[in-house]
C-alpha cells in the first residue's frame, strides 16, 4: 500500500494512544500543546492518565520525573524549542542525572515548521540532547517509523528524546522495514559516496541520489534515525566502502547528526565529510518549501555537497 | 520512625548532637554548606524521629513517606541524619565530599535513604507533586515532603509547581520552606524579598502553617496538622535562623557555603547550643 505523505506526529499520537489503552503504566504529562503534538489522542483514549500542568514546561518535566520514580512510564510533549530549551535544566537534572523513565516527545522542529518563524523552528535540539548522559535521541523518517519509534521508546527504559515532524513527510518504509534504536537502515545501496540523513532530509537525500544517478554516480542513502547512540559501525562501513560522506539534517550544522558523524569519522576511518544543515543562523517565516530552498536543504543542495565531497575524495 | 516515635527530650538532645556532627563532618571535608544545614536540623529531627514512616534497614520500602531535599546543598544535615538513623555507618561521614564516596557534595541516590538527586534549585516541588500524583493513582497513602530553601523559592519553577499542586488538590504534598533569612550573597529581604510569604502561598491555594522552625515541638505539630489536611497541599513556613546554634555563624551569609577550619570548629563546639 502506498501512503500519502503524513506528519510523523500523527504516528506518535496514534501509537501512544494505542499502547496507552493496553498499558496502564503509561502516563502523559502535558503543557497545553497536546493538540499540536497529537498527545491529545492519548488524552481521549486514557483521560484518567493524562495531566496538563498548563504552560509550564519545567513543571511538566519535573512532575514527570516524580511519576517515573514511582514506576510509571511517563511521556512529556511540547514543541521542540519549549521542551528542550525551556526545560533543559530539568531534563539534565531530573531526567538524565536521575536516569528516570521519562520520554520527551517533541514536534515543530526544523525550518519545515514554516510560517510560525524562527522562535518556533528548533535547530539545536539534537546537539543539546545528545550531550546529556543516559539520553537517547531519535528522529523517525516517516509515519510508519514514527509508530515504531514510539513503541520502542515506551518499551525501553530510560530517557528518550524523539523529534516528530509537523510537516507531512513521504512514507519511505513499510511495516516490514527493520527498526531498532541505534541501528541505521540503508534506504538505497551505492558505492561512490554515502549520504547519512535523518527525518525530512532522508527523502531529499534519495532525490539527490536520483539526480546523481543521471551523472553516473552510485550514491548510498542511509536513514540514521537514531542520533544517539549513533550506529558507529554503519558510519565506519560507509566510510570504508565509499570513501566519501555527506550528512543531511534539519538542524544546525554544529553539534547535530553531522557533528556526531564527524566525531566517529575522526576517530575511526577519516574520509572527506560534507555537512548539510543550517549554517549558524535562525530560521524565518515562509512556506516549508521556500525555507528548505533558502537554507539549502533540498535535494539539489545535497547533490552539490556530494559532488564537492567526491572532488575532495579524488584529491 | 517505623517502630517507635522518640520522645521530645530525646529528639532535642539529638538535634544538639546533629549540629555537632554537622560541624565535624564539614571540618573533615574542608568544604560544604553549614548555614542551611544548621537552620534545618529541627526539621530533619522531626521528620525522621517523629513524623515520617520509614525503615532504615529497607530504604526503598514501598510504604515509606518520601522526602525530596530540593536544596541539595544541605548534604551535611541530610547525611548526619541518615547516618544517625542507621541508613549507613556513621564512620562513612568522614568520606563526605571525597572521591568515590557515597556522600557526594550535593545529595544523590548513591546515599541510602536519599530519594532524588538534586543540586539545582527549584526542582524538588514539581518532583514531589509527581510522587504525590503517583500515590493517588496507585491508591497509596504515603506522603510526599519537599524541603526548600528561602532563597530557592526565588526560582520561578517553584511557583509553577505551587500552582499545579493546588490545581490537582494534592493534599498528600507538604512543602517546607526553611526560612532562615540568608542566601549566598546576603539577606533574602535585601536581595529579593519574599514577603508577604504566607499570603503568597495562601493566594496560590495552599494550606499555610507559619511556625518557629527551630522549635521542635511546633515543627512536629505542624507536620501532624498537615497529615489531617484534606483537599489542598500544605506548606510549612519554618521561621529559622541561618547557622542556628553557633552564634558566630548565625545570620552570616559568609557561612552559607564555607566549612570551619580546626580552630573555628573548636570555637564553635565551645559555644554550640
Amino acid at each position: 500500500m502506498i501512503m500519502k505523505p503524513t506528519p510523523t506526529r500523527d504516528g506518535f499520537g496514534e501509537e501512544l494512544a494505542a499502547i496507552g489503552k493496553v498499558n496502564p503504566q503509561v502516563i502523559v504529562v502535558s503543557a497545553d500543546l497536546e493538540d499540536a503534538t497529537r498527545a491529545e489522542y492519548f488524552k481521549k483514549a486514557c483521560p484518567e492518565r493524562f495531566f496538563s500542568v498548563g504552560i509550564a514546561e519545567q513543571d511538566m518535566v519535573g512532575m514527570a520525573a516524580g511519576l517515573a520514580s514511582e514506576g510509571f512510564t511517563v511521556v512529556t510533549n511540547s514543541f521542540a524549542v519549549f521542551l528542550t530549551n525551556r526545560a533543559y535544566d530539568q531534563i539534565r537534572m531530573d531526567i538524565c542525572y536521575n536516569n528516570l523513565n521519562v520520554k520527551l516527545a517533541a514536534t515543530h522542529a526544523g525550518v519545515t515548521v514554516g510560517e510560525d518563524g524562527a522562535s518556533a523552528q528548533c535547530l539545536e535540539d539534537f546537539a543539546i540532547m545528545r550531550v546529556l548522559p543516559n539520553m537517547k535521541v531519535v528522529c523517525p523518517v516517516d509515519y510508519i517509523e514514527a509508530r515504531k519509534a514510539t513503541a520502542a521508546m515506551l518499551a525501553e527504559k530510560g530517557p528518550f528524546y524523539v523529534r516528530f515532524s509537523r510537516a507531512p513527510l513521504p512514507v519511505l518504509t513499510d511495516e516490514l522495514t527493520p527498526f531498532t534504536v541505534g541501528k541505521a537502515h540503508v534506504i538505497r545501496p551505492g558505492k561512490d559516496a554515502a549520504v547519512i540523513a535523518c527525518g525530512a532530509m532522508v527523502s531529499e537525500a534519495v532525490a539527490a541520489a536520483d539526480i546523481l544517478a543521471l551523472e553516473g554516480l552510485s550514491i548510498r542513502v542511509v536513514n540514521m534515525h537514531t542520533i544517539k547512540p549513533l550506529d558507529r559501525d554503519m558510519v565506519a562501513a560507509c566510510a570504508t566502502e565509499t570513501g566519501a560522506l555527506v550528512t543531511a539534517e534539519e538542524h544546525q550544522c554544529a553539534g547535530g547528526l553531522g557533528g556526531a558523524v564527524a566525531e566517529v569519522l575522526g576517530q575511526t576511518v577519516p574520509v572527506p565529510l560534507e555537512i548539510v544543515g543550517v549554517k549558524d543562523s535562525f530560521g524565518q517565516t515562509g512556506t516549508p518549501e521556500q525555507l528548505l530552498q533558502y537554507y539549502k536543504l533540498k535535494a539539489v543542495d545535497i547533490a552539490a555537497a556530494v559532488r564537492k565531497v567526491l572532488a575532495r575524495k579524488r584529491g | 520512625m517505623p517502630d517507635k516515635k522518640c520522645d521530645v527530650s530525646t529528639l532535642k538532645a539529638m538535634a544538639l548532637q546533629f549540629r555537632r556532627e554537622i560541624l565535624e563532618t564539614l571540618e573533615t571535608a574542608g568544604s560544604g554548606h553549614p548555614g542551611g544545614s544548621l537552620s534545618a536540623v529541627e526539621i530533619f529531627v522531626a521528620l525522621y524521629g517523629a513524623v515520617m514512616q520509614h525503615r532504615p534497614e529497607d530504604p526503598s520500602w514501598d510504604g515509606r513517606d518520601r522526602l525530596v531535599i530540593s536544596k541539595g546543598h544541605i548534604s551535611p544535615v541530610t547525611y548526619v541524619t541518615l547516618a544517625n538513623f542507621g541508613y549507613f555507618p556513621k564512620e562513612e561521614l568522614k568520606t563526605f565530599r571525597k572521591f568515590a564516596s557515597r556522600l557526594q557534595g550535593h545529595v544523590t541516590m548513591k546515599t541510602p535513604g536519599v530519594e532524588f538527586n538534586t543540586g539545582s534549585l527549584g526542582h524538588g516541588l514539581s518532583y514531589a507533586n509527581g510522587v504525590a500524583m503517583a500515590a493517588k493513582l496507585k491508591g497509596k497513602d504515603f506522603k510526599s515532603y519537599c524541603l526548600m530553601g528561602d532563597g530557592e523559592i526565588q526560582e520561578g519553577s517553584v511557583w509553577e509547581a505551587a500552582m499545579t499542586a493546588a490545581h490537582f488538590k494534592l493534599d498528600n504534598v507538604c512543602a517546607i520552606v526553611d526560612y532562615n533569612k540568608v542566601q549566598e550573597n546576603g539577606l533574602v529581604s535585601e536581595i529579593k524579598g519574599l514577603e508577604p510569604l504566607a499570603d503568597k502561598w495562601k493566594s496560590f491555594g495552599w494550606h499555610v502553617i507559619d511556625i518557629d522552625g527551630n522549635d521542635l515541638e511546633k515543627v512536629i505539630r505542624a507536620f501532624n496538622d498537615f497529615k489531617v489536611m484534606k483537599g489542598k497541599p500544605t506548606v510549612v513556613i519554618a521561621q529559622t535562623l541561618k547557622g542556628k546554634g553557633v552564634p558566630f555563624m548565625e545570620l552570616k551569609s559568609a557561612w552559607h557555603g564555607k566549612a570551619p577550619n580546626k580552630e573555628q570548629l573548636a570555637d564553635a563546639l565551645k559555644v554550640l547550643y
